[in-house]
């Protein structure tokens, strides 16, 4: 009964949240409301008793991910009046997106038969359960190579970012840091050694 | 051993058993809360004091408490916060202004929730501890670049700036660190963590993990933008970085969460690295003597050490430069966790050090 009505308030948050990020006006609003819903969907994993899921999704999502986000808003001047001008013309476009998009969850759910599915109570665990041991022997045995493969990927598409933004701009004196550990007080300093002079 | 059973008959005496556990954990969770605000007050003075010494001068002495002279600076400096009016710039974004010093201070706090004190006495004895510290330590960032943003200064706003990159940066180093201690224990339950390390000083964790205990600690004294990777709040250069416009209690709430998350820093490099509640004698006397048995004074007395660290590396090293920091820890702190995950790995294919009886 508990969990349920928590589900019920955590889902409720997280909707709010996830317009808001949609209507915000100040685009760091935005990014804020956005981790708020990572929030809320952290905890109705947390109710799923999927606490390594959950405590990830928190770790990776709002811990870094958000935070760059937030990073590159902040340093950007947005002009949102300039972006909003032709934004209105597109609806015809944009529901039949969402439209789309809607079709598809509900025949996930009909097709699957998940109806009803978030309301019930997750299963209980055996005790001793843990379900990063779990999650770990699974993506280090069954699926190794999948793994493995979309890390590849993931390695390829930031070495990709690295070269595209990656411009050598002529005219720059950075330190070469190496030259420097090395130097030696000798090569800096001079000591000169004289004997005192006679009062004036 | 000392358990929480009478306070909790008590309180079910007071008001129903129904409520006797929310209200005992309440207490508990107070008891925390003020030892660690008091731990902090005085730590602020400690560090007065011990810096003063360490560059021949007296420190604090002119609030006395007790007849000692400097021991009531801490309250002093509370009144006098406390007393002092808090500024909103008239251009400062007015919400997020106000909850940028809460946002900084609650994750501060609600790391303790899974900080095992002594043997069973932990308040969340969570499977997964070691991922909860590394989620909400990565939240604290939060407060710091809303507070750097919405005060509309230049000034904040590159302190948030180098604080975020230099969080985002060194937390990597940190988990790999996290995830050699995980290799040792196989849990990422605090309590587990602590277990592994038993059987004497030898056997805990900082010997096998040496080079991980450097990284963590360097690590953890830039997470927590204290010098000397205090880049953020760079007097020199920028004022006060993100806090500039802060005054009174709300600067205090950045204050306090900085504190707060050194002796953070502190416990929990005692919990990886230093067998946490263990004992350092245990071995030496017999098990039946009371300072071989695991207890909180063995945790609170070793927290002090790294803590004490924090304080020696402000008084002893000039501040980094901003792209030396991003260099030791992209290019040096992580590459040796890298190496040294590896060494442990071929150590535990082949059953060397702690892991002799490991399948």
């Amino acid at each position: 009964m508990f969990p349920t009505i928590l589900f019920f308030v955590f889902s409720a948050v997280l909707l709010a949240a996830a317009l808001g990020v949609i209507l915000a006006r100040n685009p760091v609003y935005s990014a804020l409301l956005l981790v708020l819903c990572f929030f809320n969907s952290a905890v109705i994993w947390l109710l799923l008793n999927a606490e390594f899921l959950g405590i990830v999704l928190v770790l990776v999502y709002v811990g870094a991910v958000m935070v760059l986000f937030l990073f590159v808003v902040m340093m950007l001047d947005i002009n949102l009046e300039e972006l909003r001008k032709g934004v209105a013309g597109y609806w015809p476009l944009a529901v039949a997106v969402a439209g789309f998009v809607v079709f598809a969850i509900i025949n996930v759910i009909v097709v699957r038969h998940l109806g009803g599915a978030a309301l019930r109570a997750a299963p209980a665990l055996p005790p001793g359960y843990s379900n990063t041991r779990a999650l770990g022997e699974a993506l280090f045995t069954r699926y190794a190579y999948p793994a493995q493969l979309a890390a590849v990927i993931l390695l390829v598409a930031s070495v990709a970012a690295i070269v595209l933004t990656l411009r050598r701009r002529p005219g720059v004196k950075p330190q070469d840091v190496a030259q420097q550990v090395a130097v030696n007080a000798r090569d800096r300093v001079r000591i000169v050694k004289m004997a005192s002079e006679k009062r004036p | 051993m000392w358990t929480w059973a009478p306070l909790r008959s008590w309180l079910a005496s007071l008001i129903t058993s129904y409520w006797a556990d929310p209200a005992l954990n309440a207490v508990q969770i107070l008891m925390v809360m003020i030892g660690l605000i008091l731990v902090m007050a005085f730590y602020t003075l400690a560090e007065r004091k011990i810096i003063g010494w360490m560059q021949s001068r007296r420190g604090p002495n002119r609030v006395n408490l007790f007849w000692v002279p400097g021991l009531g600076q801490p309250f002093a400096d509370v009144v006098k916060l406390l007393f002092k009016e808090i500024v909103v710039p008239a251009d400062a974004n007015g919400i997020l202004f106000r909850v940028a010093p809460f946002l900084t201070l609650i994750p501060a706090l609600a790391i303790w929730a899974v900080i095992p004190f002594a043997p069973q006495h932990a308040f969340a004895n969570i499977n997964a501890g070691l991922l909860y510290i590394l989620a909400m330590t990565s939240m604290g960032v939060y407060g710091v670049i809303l507070a750097g943003w919405a005060a509309n200064s230049k000034y904040a706003f590159l302190g948030a700036m180098r604080s975020a990159a230099q969080i985002v940066a060194y937390e990597i180093a940190m988990g790999f660190a996290m995830v050699g201690v995980l290799m040792v224990s196989g849990s990422l339950n605090m309590g587990a963590i602590v277990e592994s390390q038993h059987g004497g000083p030898l056997s805990w964790n900082w010997f096998w993990l040496f080079p991980l205990l450097v990284v963590y600690y360097i690590s953890g004294v830039a997470e927590t933008n204290r010098a000397p990777f205090d880049v953020a709040e760079g007097e020199s250069e920028i004022v006060a970085g993100f806090h500039v416009d802060y005054s009174g209690m709300a600067f205090a709430l950045f204050f306090i969460a900085e504190y707060v998350n050194m002796i953070l820093i502190s416990a929990l490099t005692v919990i990886f690295f230093f067998g946490g509640w263990l004992s350092p004698l245990d071995g030496y006397l017999p098990a039946s003597s009371l300072l071989a048995a695991p207890s909180f004074f063995w945790f609170g007395l070793k927290t002090l050490f790294p803590m004490f660290g924090f304080l020696w590396l402000r008084a002893t090293f000039p501040r980094y430069r901003y792209d030396q920091i991003m260099r030791l820890g992209w290019k040096a702190l992580i590459p040796v966790t890298l190496v040294w995950l590896l060494v442990e790995g071929v150590l535990i294919y082949y059953h060397v050090g702690p892991w002799k009886g490991h399948p």
